[in-house]
């Protein structure tokens, strides 16, 4: 509002002007004549300069009406693919706890495509603030049925009106969520008429200042008026929500936890070293490593190691990601194969950091290990400029054509058969390299090997592979 | 213009109006009304009448439009 608090007039928590893409209008909204989300926006964006909270808001827009938000509210502003914006939130408010971010969501978005996203974001009591605006229809693409379209309403889709035979009944999402123990805070309100608009601008402020406080999920349902959707005036479409939404979705609240709510601010678990290899049971074996990296100086290493299920591919990226625990370095692993198990192909995806790590997924690796034909043809083109390619010679004939890797051609297949263990094959990718970059001294390794291996003579075959193969290397 | 700031009174931005008349059926004093002119873009804005608004608000708190309708409360 404007500071002078004897004025209404448009809210500081929106832009001065609405530049959108192709528009020449800079002073309206798009939306229809009488619409309920241009009533929720102001509502929303009254409470968030009345919080005082307009800088660290992230207001998460999702497809439907009211995909453009963005270009209304002057918060940060994210717009994401339909019905994922209860699961881009959880990641906004994940990486930045100290926001306040907004879920905005249509019933088409919301209770038809995004129904997994917003009973779990729900179910995990993610701090944020949901606004779903129930209008009854689909009203961006031209008025068909949604999950809360009503029995007998006639739409685009249901031109004979909704019959709960084909279509099933409306779905009352308050009362779903209310099932679920973690929600704080669930509430449905309405536009439809002036104590109505009164009771819902107090319910907004309140679901947004619970997040403030730390209270986790707090969910409000918003009775609206889609006039176009439902082809009337928007006078009558309020008259309509009121004797036919008000029946069939009740008015009123369903859970209010807000008094007992624990502040509820997700806490990272401890990457601390200790504590990390004491939760995998992995302490004990480690009471004499000496870690021998130094942290601080750590480049990132993005791993794929790739060849045919039975070469030990996916055990070997863990043994990598092990070892990086030892040290007590940011590790993630992830294993991507197909539904065979041996003899279909196999790769998995190692990163190792000193800083936390994001994705696990390795997109473009600066060390590929090729255990066989089709992966270094699969591959090749994805590695980093500069990057390395270690090729198993054994197996592989082809050479890798790029001019801007460094490449290492290593027998590893025959250096491990020959010492009798060929399952040993991709550990020896492994030795190689640790032994090309030095990121992790190769000794290590064996440090790990020797103690996971139960056989003892099994570790010692292996130790001896490692060894083989780091002189292998050194003699190039 | 010179407005006295003991009256409350509504202003309405013709522009911004897009004729939806939801603030003409919330008006608890019946003040406003729709103009029957056209504006910009075509819509019949409304109106205010030019006296008896009291400054409570509902009309702005009923419109869709973020910046169409100010209220102008009486001055305390
Ligand atoms: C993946 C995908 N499927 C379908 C669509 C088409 N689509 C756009 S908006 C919409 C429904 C919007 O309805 P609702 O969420 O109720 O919002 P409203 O427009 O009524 O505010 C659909 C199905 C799309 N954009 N993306
Ligand atoms: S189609 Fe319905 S929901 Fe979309 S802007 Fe128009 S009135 Fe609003
Ligand atoms: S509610 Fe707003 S948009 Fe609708 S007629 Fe009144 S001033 Fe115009």
């Amino acid at each position: 509002m404007s500071t002078n608090p004897n004025i209404l007039s448009k809210s500081k928590a929106f832009y001065d002007e609405f530049t959108r893409k192709g528009v020449e209008d800079v002073i309206t909204t798009h939306y229809c004549p009488g619409c309920g989300h241009g009533i929720l926006h102001k509502m929303i964006a009254e409470a968030v300069a009345d919080l005082g909270i307009q800088d660290k808001t992230i207001l998460i827009s999702p497809v439907g009406c009211s995909v453009f938000a963005y270009y209304y509210f002057d918060t940060g502003n994210v717009q994401v693919a339909h019905g994922r914006a209860p699961a881009a939130a959880t990641g906004v408010k994940r990486a930045r706890p100290g926001s306040i971010v907004i879920s905005y969501q249509g019933d088409g978005d919301l209770a038809a495509i995004g129904t997994a996203e917003i009973v779990h974001a729900a179910n995990r009591g993610e701090s944020m603030t949901v606004f779903f605006v129930n209008n009854a229809i689909y009203g961006m693409t031209g008025g068909q049925m949604a999950p809360t379209t009503t029995i007998g309403q006639k739409t685009a889709t249901t031109p004979y009106g909704r019959k709960a035979e084909n279509e099933g009944y409306p779905i009352k999402m308050s009362e779903l969520i209310s099932t679920l123990n973690a929600p704080v805070f669930v509430e449905r309100v309405s536009l439809a008429d002036v104590p109505n608009r009164n009771k819902t601008r107090n319910v907004v402020k309140k679901a947004i200042q619970n997040q403030v406080e730390g209270k986790g999920f707090s969910f409000v349902e918003v009775l609206s008026a889609c006039p176009s959707g439902l082809k009337k005036t928007p006078v009558e479409t309020n008259e309509w929500v009121k004797s036919t939404l008000h029946t069939i979705f009740p008015i009123g609240n369903y859970r209010d936890n807000t008094a007992n709510a624990q502040a509820m601010f997700k806490k990272d678990p401890s990457s601390n070293r200790d504590d990390v290899l004491k939760a995998l049971n992995l302490l004990d074996r480690s009471t004499d490593y000496k870690t021998s990296v130094d942290k601080t100086k750590f480049t990132d290493q993005n791993v794929r190691l790739a060849g045919f299920g039975g070469q030990g591919i996916l055990s070997a990226g863990s043994t990598l990601s092990v070892l990086a625990m030892y040290e007590g370095l940011e590790t993630t692993w992830i294993p991507s194969y197909g539904p065979e198990m041996r003899g279909g192909t196999s790769n998995c995806h190692v990163r190792v950091s000193n800083k936390r790590i994001g994705s696990p997924l390795v997109e473009t690796p600066n060390v590929l290990i090729t255990m066989n034909g089709p992966s270094l043809e699969k591959f090749e083109s994805i590695v980093e400029k500069n990057g390395i390619i270690i090729v198993n010679s054994s197996i592989i004939d082809k050479k890798v054509t790029r001019k801007d890797v460094k490449t290492y051609y290593v027998p590893l297949t025959q250096i491990s058969t020959d010492m009798g263990v060929p399952a040993a094959q991709s550990v020896a990718g492994l030795a190689a390299y640790l032994a090309i970059t030095k990121v992790i001294p190769v000794e290590k390794l064996e440090y790990i090997v020797h103690k996971s291996l139960k056989r003892k003579e099994l570790a010692e075959k292996n130790i001896a592979i490692i060894r083989k193969v780091a002189e292998y290397i050194n003699s190039l | 213009m010179k407005q006295d700031s003991s009256v409350p009174r509504v202003e309405i931005r013709i522009n911004e109006c897009k004729g939806c008349h939801l603030c003409v059926a919330a008006c608890p004093k019946k003040v406003l009304t729709p103009s029957g002119s056209f504006n910009n873009q075509g819509y019949n804005y409304a109106k205010y009448k030019g006296e008896g608004c009291i400054g409570c608000g509902i009309c702005f708190y009923s419109c869709p439009e973020p910046g169409a309708i100010t209220v102008y409360k009486k001055e305390s």
